[in-house]
């Protein structure tokens, strides 16, 4: 069995990271846009933490930066999510939709 | 006799008065007599200075006052360097403006008086202005004759002028008076500007205006028998500024055509007194004018011309009041004649004599007028005789004294005059002689086509008359006119005291020959001559050259020299004179009044057969025809073509530099319009042409912006990859 590699990891992350564009670009509903936007987070995330912990075998166990910088990544996420999931409330108080097509005000 | 000033200020404060309120306030009683009355009190004053200087000897009758300070001292070039100009109110009361101001005062007085009743058909407004400007031409004529220099003189003189321009145009709503009032005002700017052009060489000459001291200095200097000095030149631009006022040839043409005034105005005015201001004038000078004597031969002259010429026209004229104004003329130039031969007191004399004759027989022709109801034409009289008997024989003393028939006024005068023209020059006198008898004759006629014959006038009810259709149409404001009837006692009582005037005047100057002692001759001498002091110094000098010809009249001898040659001319040759001269007026009446009064058809046959010398004479030589060819129509003929010069060069260049103006206003505004603005347009446009275009790719749609992030950071990553 092979071992695994920050390859993998990688490959895991551009999954993740591109099912989450690809959410963000084709969906309609503006939910769903931003759990995809959660997604390619999390793809970062992964990103981080696998090349944090491939640095702790090669150089040291006190090279944790790339872990606490994912800490922080979720953080900022959790913060996002309560502004934008606000954000959503109150545009659906006004227009009684979340498809994004309808938000479209920002233009000429 | 310090109170001089008042004789002239008198009249002025009457017509200041009827001037600014009586037009508006004062009825026709009070603007009349309030006129009257300063004029009395004028003449009462006259008088009694008059008798004042009468008390004092003859060497000393001058008195000069000083009323106020006019033009201070100014520094001005001179001929001996630098001297003052200045010229003091001043009034000089001697024996010759002592006759003038009773003159002027006296039958100016009667006029008014006459005035009061021929103005009684003019509205109240019009009766005052009338007296008004009748008052303002005693003040400007009586400042005239007592002014004390060139300059009060001037005022005066030019104050006389306006006058008459007034009161010629008086009925200004008529077009041939107001005609007539501007071309007297023309014609008299001409004589002006010799007159004034006289005064400056005065004052250059002499350094001062003072007609005594001008008149002392004068005496001083050699006479210029020979040549033609500054003395000759003051003498001739004063005799151009004389012939004007006075109506001599070649600036006569004016005062025919002032008899559009009413008619007292031509009494006092055109007869009496302001037509004589040159006579005056050229007598006050009488020291510079003896000392060129080349210019008292062209004054000579001049007169007698004029004389005989107007006497000439005066014999076919059919208005009354132009043969009066003709004969004026022609006893302007006897006066003219008088000074010319040195004889200054027998033209004043015959001035005098003549104010009273002449404003007699205007008077009574106002008189005839007023009695026809305005008809001028002597053809449209006669037989007036019976219908105004004192007109008539109060017009036939004036008329007898004109003629020179003894012993009325104008007899001792003329014949005078005759007399020393006789001594100093043969044609000139013939000349004369010959204007006497014409003068008989046309005077003679005026009377018998007026007052004798058959009546030609029109009719009037209760009078059948053939003239009927003459109808009443010369016959203005009355409501129905009653034929011809004598005038009121206002204007008959004027009459009657200048008829005893023109009988009684001459007594004055009884020359030595009719037993006589000439007491005007004597009385005037002194303001002929240079003052004593000088004098003695001329007198003095004179027998340095008493080589030349005319010394003996030096010195202000000039007077005195005549009355001495007089004396020693044989008593015979005056006795013939006055003989013949008396004769002369006989055939001339004679012959008058065998053509217009026994045979009237004679004066028609005259007429044809002398056809083309006739109408010569009607048309008055057609001097004025000339006049209008040169001088009016080359005056006319310069106007016009400076007002083309004006249209086309002048108007052309401002019009020009305006069109310029506005046409380099339109290139600037089409530039700013279209290039300027053009510019700024194009921005603005193209800015937004295109954002047009590229606001479709603002789309709002966050989907949309996302995907274009996306290929932008596939596009840089590829561009990274790839140029590594």
């Amino acid at each position: 069995m092979t071992p695994i590699t920050p390859a993998h990891y990688m490959v895991l992350s551009a999954a993740l990271f591109i099912i989450g564009v690809i959410g963000v670009l084709v969906r309609r509903n503006i939910i769903v846009i931003f759990m995809s936007i959660e997604l390619m987070l999390n793809a970062v995330n992964i990103n981080l933490v696998a090349f944090a912990r491939d640095w702790q075998h090669r150089v040291g166990p006190d090279h944790v930066i790339g872990q606490v910088f994912a800490v922080f990544v979720i953080v900022v996420a959790a913060a996002e999510a309560a502004v934008g999931l606000g954000i959503i409330l109150a545009f659906y108080r006004n227009k009684e939709t979340v498809n994004i097509d309808e938000m479209n005000l920002m233009k000429w | 006799m310090d109170l001089i000033w008042l004789i002239p200020l008198l009249p002025g404060f009457g017509a200041a008065l009827n001037g600014v309120v009586g037009i508006r306030f004062f009825s026709k009683r009070v603007a009349g007599l309030l006129a009257c009355s300063t004029m009395a009190l004028a003449l009462a004053l006259a008088v009694w200075a008059f008798v004042e200087l009468l008390g004092l000897p003859p060497e000393a009758r001058a008195h000069d006052v000083v009323l106020a300070d006019w033009i201070p001292p100014i520094p001005l070039e001179t001929a001996h360097g630098i001297g003052a100009f200045e010229a003091p109110w001043s009034f000089r009361l001697d024996p010759l403006s002592a006759v003038m101001t009773l003159v002027v005062s006296g039958i100016g007085f009667l006029i008014h008086v006459y005035s009061i009743g021929y103005m009684h058909g003019e509205s109240r407004g019009a009766y005052a202005r009338y007296f008004s400007y009748l008052n303002l031409f005693c003040f400007f004529m009586l400042t005239l004759v007592l002014g004390g220099n060139f300059l009060v003189m001037f005022v005066g003189w030019e104050g006389v002028g306006l006058c008459s321009y007034l009161l010629i145009g008086y009925w200004y709503e008529k077009k041939s008076a107001a005609d007539a009032g501007k071309k007297a005002f023309i014609v008299n700017r001409i004589g002006d500007w010799g007159f004034i052009l006289g005064i400056f060489l005065v004052f250059f000459t002499f350094g001062t205006l003072d007609f005594r001291a001008v008149a002392d200095a004068a005496a001083a200097m050699p006479v210029e028998a020979a040549g033609f000095g500054t003395l000759s030149l003051i003498c001739l631009f004063l005799f151009i500024g004389a012939t004007g006022k006075s109506a001599q040839i070649p600036l006569y043409v004016w005062l025919p055509d002032a008899m559009e005034g009413p008619t007292p105005v031509s009494a006092l005015i055109h007869a009496a007194t302001m037509v004589t201001a040159g006579v005056y004038m050229v007598a006050r000078n009488a020291i510079l004018f003896t000392h060129a004597p080349m210019v008292m031969t062209i004054v000579a002259v001049v007169g007698v011309l004029t004389a005989l010429m107007a006497a000439t026209i005066g014999l076919v004229q059919t208005d009354i009041k132009r043969v009066l104004a003709y004969s004026t003329v022609s006893q302007l130039g006897y006066m003219f004649l008088a000074t010319g031969v040195g004889a200054f007191a027998a033209g004043i004399f015959h001035l005098m004599t003549h104010a009273f004759f002449k404003a007699l027989l205007f008077l009574g022709s106002g008189s005839v007028i007023h009695a026809m109801a305005g008809e001028q034409d002597m053809r449209r009289m006669g037989s007036l005789r019976k219908y105004m008997p004192v007109t008539y024989v109060t017009m036939l003393i004036g008329t007898l004294a004109i003629a020179g028939i003894p012993p009325f006024a104008g007899f001792f005068s003329k014949d005078e005059i005759l007399f020393r023209t006789f001594l100093d020059n043969r044609l000139i006198w013939g000349l004369a002689a010959i204007t006497a008898l014409l003068t008989a004759f046309y005077m003679f006629r005026l009377m018998s086509m007026t007052f004798d014959g058959a009546y030609h006038g029109p009719a009037w009810e209760g009078h059948g008359h053939e003239g009927a259709d003459h109808g009443h149409g010369g016959h203005g404001g009355h409501d129905a006119w009653h034929g011809p009837h004598e005038s009121p006692r206002v204007m008959t009582i004027p009459l009657m005291a200048l008829a005893v005037g023109a009988m009684v005047a001459g007594f004055v100057g009884v020359p030595a020959a009719l037993g006589g002692n000439n007491a005007i001759e004597h009385f005037l001498e002194p303001s002929f001559t240079a003052s004593a002091a000088v004098h003695g110094e001329a007198v003095a000098g004179e027998t340095t050259e008493a080589a030349a010809p005319a010394a003996a009249e030096a010195g202000g001898e000039a007077a005195a020299g005549h009355g001495e040659e007089a004396a020693h001319a044989p008593l015979a040759v005056e006795w013939g004179l006055m003989l013949l001269s008396v004769l002369l007026a006989v055939v001339g009446i004679w012959f008058a009044r065998r053509n217009y009064v026994t045979r009237p058809e004679a004066s028609e046959a005259l007429a044809t057969r002398f056809a083309g010398a006739h109408r010569v004479l009607l048309n008055k030589y057609y001097v004025d025809e000339l006049y209008d060819a040169t001088a009016v129509q080359g005056t006319l003929g310069g106007a016009r073509g400076l007002w083309a010069f004006d249209r086309r060069v002048v108007d052309g260049a401002v019009d020009g530099s305006g069109w310029f103006t506005r046409l380099s206003a339109w290139i600037s505004h089409m530039f700013d319009k279209y290039v300027v603005d053009g510019l700024v347009n194009l921005v603005g446009w193209s800015a937004g042409e295109s954002s047009y275009a590229l606001r479709r790719v603002q789309t709002g749609l966050i989907q949309n912006y996302a995907l274009l992030m996306l290929i932008g950071v596939f596009a840089l990553l590829t561009v990274y990859l790839f140029t590594r």
